[in-house]
């Protein structure tokens, strides 16, 4: 066996995901060699490999393989398993991250240790992995055994380190069943661009004590006024008060903003872990002791009806002063 | 078209409030203070069950592995409008690993096909709300030879395939799959529906088949559950009240936020 370990990069038409390069980092604590196993790949994309220490680029080709297709990348990486018989299968714990290694999984009947924290290192048949359970509430221990092992490291788990390399280009052409292309993206629709829950730097959330759809509009103008975008709880999106497109937490979006603004939000763990990642939290809510509260860095105790627009007041004033 | 069969697979998990405790040999989830619900994940694609089978006639089953007590959740799913019901029995405890977990729901839904005939649909939540390992209805769909995709925000049924409509950052993919597939279905898509009293009545009759798991241990093997560190918190009060907007506007300055 060969001491290399293979990397699924993930890129949305030919840009490369972050939690690649996080994926990247976190192989070379295990394999002497990094092998990026890219499908559609560019010039561009082996280049961003070869910067975080990828030493081997192998490029898929088949037309399967173009856009995103989770059955036949899951599929052609398998194969690529099958002839090189590295060490391990690294992804990034991504929705297409983790889709992709569950088709190598199921391809190959091997074991699958879904968003780990970090890699083990050791050179032992078995690995022990600390994996994320609850959105990151809680954490499993486990063993993880295989020829092959197959992980996926938990996206911004592992700090993403740049190491130049000088890369070498391979080919592989799976051989690939036209019944494969059910699985290929048929159509996109991108709506018009600008900020995102994902992308912005403010975000201005919303839980059940805003008390209705109409109680956000002094969400949103707080949130216009700092460039940011409005999230809400789950108990607004079940109330049916706005979108699930909102929704910040386990089960809806994972937002890393300079400042989070919780308002009204109790501060569920399904929330929480949603939240968790923001730069600084600042809780609103007229209980002192919510969990919300209690977890944040910064807290006004109040009404957010009057909290909120006292502080779109005091922004224009200073603005215009 | 014929009605259409669909299979709904759902997970018994734990309601927790704002903390999850860990039972003292560290294997499960104190769940002693806690009710249980189903993963929300599933409880979307119940509904979309529910929903498609209305929209198009024909039959929804729902699936569950797990203990006894799961029949509460497959009640629940009958509750709101889901005609049939299988247990598949975990009989030798709660920590079934992705693999296993799939061979056995693969062989349950294998013994229904065989006898009531096959399934158009078999809809998955995208991962639990517990172990979250994004893994068994893909290895349920390989197992059956069907496409499969994961993510799906809508599902529209026409004469041989399905449309999956996928969120992705700033808008949706569309994928197209042949008839019968497996889909992961993602919170969102509806919004469930609560029972009615006329629906939690006629759960009860509701006959819930029990199909005994079986199937060899997977590669990944618990050793224990816990708790991150949590970093030690001590929140900044910046005030009470609208008083307190000049110190958040200053602290929004201070982050160079207030450009």
């Amino acid at each position: 066996m060969s001491e290399s370990v293979i990397v699924i990069i993930e890129h949305d038409r030919g840009t490369i995901a972050s939690g690649s390069l996080e994926a990247l980092t976190a192989a070379r604590t295990v394999g002497a060699d990094v092998m990026a196993a890219v499908c559609g790949g560019t010039d561009a994309l082996a280049a961003a490999c070869a910067g975080y220490g990828a030493t081997v680029v192998v490029d898929l080709v088949h037309p399967l393989l173009d856009d995103y297709n989770p059955q036949a990348w899951g599929e052609a990486v398998a194969q690529l398993v099958a002839e090189r018989s590295p060490t391990a299968v690294i992804a990034c714990g991504t929705e297409r991250g983790n889709e992709t290694l569950a088709h190598v999984a199921a391809s190959l009947d091997l074991p699958m240790v879904a968003n780990a924290l970090r890699l083990d290192n050791s050179a032992e048949a078995s690995w022990t992995l600390t994996r994320v359970q609850w959105g990151g509430s809680l954490l499993e221990d486990v063993t993880l055994t295989g020829d092959v092992k197959l992980v996926s490291v938990s996206h911004h788990a592992v700090e993403m380190q740049p190491l130049p390399v000088t890369e070498e280009r391979q080919t592989f052409a799976p051989a690939l069943n036209d019944e494969l292309i059910a699985g290929q993206v048929c159509d996109r629709v991108v709506r018009e661009s600008g900020v995102t829950l994902t992308t912005a730097p403010v975000v201005v959330g919303g839980g059940r004590g805003v008390g209705s759809p109409e109680g956000f509009a002094p969400l949103e103008e707080l949130a216009g006024l700092l460039g940011g975008v409005v999230g809400c709880s789950r108990a607004v999106t079940n109330n049916g008060w706005r979108n699930h497109t909102d929704q910040v937490g386990q089960t809806g979006t994972r937002i890393a903003p300079d400042i989070y603004f919780a308002c009204g939000i109790s501060g569920a763990i399904q929330h929480w872990v949603g939240a968790m990642a923001s730069k600084k939290i600042l809780a609103i809510n007229i209980d002192k002791d919510a969990n919300m509260v209690t977890r944040a860095d910064y807290a006004v105790i109040g009404d957010l009806h009057q909290v909120i627009p006292a502080i779109s007041e005091e922004i224009r004033r200073r603005r215009s002063a | 078209m014929a009605g259409l069969r669909i299979a709904v697979c759902v997970k018994r998990v734990p309601a927790p409030g704002s903390r999850i405790n860990v039972t003292s040999d560290e294997q499960s989830v104190d769940a002693a203070n806690l009710g249980f619900t189903t993963s929300p994940h599933e409880e979307c694609a119940v509904e979309a069950a529910v929903q498609l089978a209305e929209l198009h006639g024909g039959s929804a089953t729902v699936f569950t592995l797990g203990p006894p007590e799961a029949e509460e959740q497959l009640r629940y799913a009958a509750s709101v409008g889901i005609g049939g019901a299988v247990l598949v029995s975990a009989a030798d405890g709660l920590n079934w690993d992705p693999q296993r977990t799939a061979a056995a729901l693969t062989d349950a839904i294998g013994v229904v096909e065989a006898r009531d005939g096959s399934f158009d649909m078999i809809l998955f939540g995208n991962e639990s709300a517990d172990a979250g390992g994004f893994q068994v209805g893909i290895r349920v769909a390989r197992a059956l030879r069907r496409s499969v995709v994961n993510g799906a925000k809508g599902i529209d049924v026409g004469d041989a395939s399905v449309t999956v409509r996928r969120a992705i950052d700033a808008g949706f993919e569309v994928y197209q799959l042949p008839r019968p597939c497996v889909i992961g279905v993602k919170e969102g898509i509806n919004l469930p529906r609560y029972p009615t009293m006329k629906g939690r009545l006629a759960s009860k009759k509701v006959a819930v088949e029990v199909i005994e798991g079986a199937g060899e241990p997977g590669g990944q093997v618990r050793l224990r559950l816990h708790r991150p560190a949590e970093k030690a918190s001590s929140t900044i009060v910046l005030g009470h009240g609208p008083e307190a907007a000049p110190a958040v506007v200053d602290l929004l300055a201070e982050l160079g936020l207030l450009v």
